[in-house]
C-alpha cells in the first residue's frame, strides 16, 4: 500500500503543475454537453429525457479524451519501464495512476454534471441520483481505460484506436449509469440500477487493473 | 500436458496439415449449403404469419451464431497465447477474426432486410440488434489493434489481452443491453416467444448453421496459411517450399 500513495501523490502533484490539461477535459465535457440542445432544439421535455444520456456521453467521451496521458508521459521518459523492473507489485501502480486519473477527470465531472443537469431542466430530486451514478460509474472509466490506454501504448493512430477499443467496453456503465435517471424521473427508484453499476464496477476493479498489467508488460517487452 | 498437441502447435508442422484439410472443409462447405439452401426453398412451408419473408432465417440464424461463436473461439485461442505463449494461437485469433466480423455484419444486415417487411422498419433499438453492434465494434477494436502494431508478437500478446477483456464484458454488455431495452419498451416481435418451428425449417438452419461452420474452418485456415508464410518468409522451411513449387 505504500507504493499506492507515493505513486499517487506524485501523479496528482505532476497534473497539478499543468492545471490546463486538468481543466480543459472538463471544459470539453460542458462544450459537449452543452452542444446538443444547439443540435435537437430547446424543447424542454425532450431535453429533459435525454438529459441523462448526454451528460453520460459527455462524460464517456471526455474520458476517452484523457486517457491516453495515463501512461503516455512515464513510456515516453522510461519512468514506466523503472516502475516494472521495481520490486513493488505493476498492480499498485496501476491502480494508484487509476485512482489519480479518476481523482483528476472522474470526479471532477462528476461535481459538475449537476450543473449541466439544471440547464437541462432535470427536477433537482434526480440531479442527485446524477450525481451517485456518475461517482459509481466514472471510477469505471479509468478502469478499464487504463487497460486500453496500456494496450495502446506507443501505437500510432493511438487516440482514434483508443476510442474504439474502449467505447464498447463502457456500454454497461451508460445503460446503468444514465438508466438511472431515466428511472427516477419516471418515477421507479434507482437502486436497482446504481447496484448494477456497482457491481460492474466490482467486476471492472477485478478485470481492468490485470489486463492493464498484461498490457503494460506486453507493451514494455 | 499432450505433447503431440503441442507438435501441432509448430508454424512449420500445421501448415501442410492446414493445407491437406482446407479441400475437404470447403467440400462439405459447398455441399452443406446446397442442401441447407434446397430446403429453405423447396422444402420449407410458407410460414403463416410471416409469409415467404422469414426464409432469411437460414442465412441470418447460422450468421449470428457464428458471430458470438467465433468469438469465444477466438479468446479461447488467445488465452492459449498468452499461458502457453504458443505462435500458432495467437495467428489462429488473427485468422478468426475478420470471418466473425463478415458474420456479424451478415448477421446484421439479413435482420435489417427481415426487420422491414416484418418489423415495418430497417433498424430497431432491440437488444438483440444493439448487442450484436456492439460485438461488432468489438471484432473491428480487436483488428485494428492488431493492424497498428507492427511487432507480430506484441500484436498477438495485445490482442489476446483485448479479447480476454471483451469476453469477460459480451455477456455484461447483452445483459445491460437488453435490460435497457425492456425498461423502455418490451420488444415488438421477439425471436423468442415465435410459435414453434415446423422440423423442415429447422432442418434448413442446422444444415446451413453446419455449412457455416465448415465454411469458417475452411476460411479462417486458408487465412491461417497466409499468416503463417507472411510472418515466416525468412525461415528455411518456407525458402524450400517455395523452390518446390
Amino acid at each position: 500500500m505504500h507504493g499506492f500513495g507515493i505513486i499517487l501523490q506524485r501523479d496528482l502533484r505532476i497534473a497539478l503543475r499543468r492545471k490546463g490539461d486538468v481543466l480543459n477535459v472538463l471544459v470539453f465535457f460542458v462544450v459537449v454537453a452543452s452542444l446538443f440542445p444547439l443540435g435537437v432544439g430547446p424543447e424542454p421535455n425532450q431535453l429533459r429525457a435525454m438529459a441523462a444520456g448526454v451528460v453520460w456521453i459527455a462524460a464517456l467521451l471526455a474520458a476517452v479524451l484523457s486517457l491516453p496521458r495515463l501512461f503516455a508521459a512515464d513510456y515516453a521518459d522510461g519512468t514506466l519501464e523503472q516502475m516494472l523492473v521495481a520490486p513493488q507489485s505493476l498492480l499498485m501502480v496501476v491502480l494508484a495512476k487509476s485512482a489519480a486519473h479518476w481523482l483528476l477527470t472522474g470526479l471532477p465531472l462528476a461535481l459538475v454534471a449537476p450543473l449541466i443537469g439544471l440547464q437541462y431542466d432535470l427536477p433537482i430530486e434526480t440531479l442527485g441520483v446524477l450525481l451517485a451514478s456518475l461517482l459509481i460509474g466514472t471510477p469505471v472509466l479509468s478502469l478499464l481505460g487504463a487497460a486500453c490506454a496500456a494496450l495502446t501504448l506507443g501505437v500510432r493512430g493511438g487516440g482514434a484506436l483508443l476510442g474504439l477499443l474502449v467505447l464498447p467496453l463502457y456500454v454497461p456503465a451508460l445503460v446503468f449509469g444514465a438508466g438511472a435517471v431515466g428511472a427516477t424521473l419516471i418515477g421507479i427508484n434507482p437502486s436497482a440500477h446504481l447496484s448494477l453499476l456497482g457491481a460492474f464496477l466490482a467486476v471492472s476493479s477485478l478485470v481492468g487493473p490485470w489486463a492493464a498489467c498484461a498490457a503494460l508488460r506486453v507493451a514494455l517487452d | 500436458m499432450n505433447s503431440t498437441l503441442f507438435h501441432y502447435a509448430s508454424p512449420q508442422i500445421f501448415f501442410p496439415v492446414a493445407g491437406k484439410l482446407i479441400p475437404w472443409f470447403s467440400v462439405l462447405a459447398g455441399l452443406l449449403a446446397i442442401a441447407g439452401l434446397y430446403v429453405a426453398f423447396f422444402v420449407a412451408p410458407t410460414d403463416a404469419t410471416q409469409g415467404e419473408a422469414y426464409r432469411i432465417i437460414f442465412i441470418h440464424v447460422p450468421a449470428a451464431w457464428m458471430s458470438m461463436f467465433i468469438y469465444v473461439v477466438m479468446a479461447g485461442w488467445a488465452a492459449a497465447g498468452l499461458a502457453l505463449n504458443t505462435r500458432l494461437s495467437g495467428m489462429m485469433a488473427s485468422a478468426l477474426a475478420p470471418t466473425g466480423a463478415m458474420f456479424t455484419f451478415i448477421a446484421l444486415w439479413s435482420g435489417a432486410l427481415w426487420g422491414k417487411p416484418t418489423w415495418g422498419t430497417y433498424w430497431v433499438w432491440d437488444a438483440r440488434l444493439t448487442s450484436e453492434l456492439v460485438l461488432l465494434f468489438l471484432y473491428f477494436g480487436f483488428i485494428a489493434l492488431k493492424g497498428a502494431i507492427p511487432d507480430p508478437v506484441r500484436a498477438d500478446r495485445a490482442g489476446a489481452v483485448l479479447a480476454l477483456l471483451g469476453v469477460v464484458n459480451v455477456p455484461i454488455i447483452y445483459y445491460s443491453v437488453q435490460w435497457w431495452n425492456t425498461l423502455h419498451q418490451g420488444a415488438s416481435v421477439s425471436l423468442t416467444r415465435s410459435p414453434s418451428m415446423a422440423a423442415t425449417m429447422l432442418l434448413g438452419m442446422l444444415l446451413m448453421a453446419l455449412a457455416a461452420w465448415m465454411y469458417s474452418i475452411a476460411t479462417t485456415l486458408t487465412r491461417l496459411r497466409n499468416i503463417i508464410l507472411e510472418r515466416e518468409r525468412d525461415a528455411e522451411w518456407v525458402r524450400l517450399q517455395r523452390t518446390a513449387a
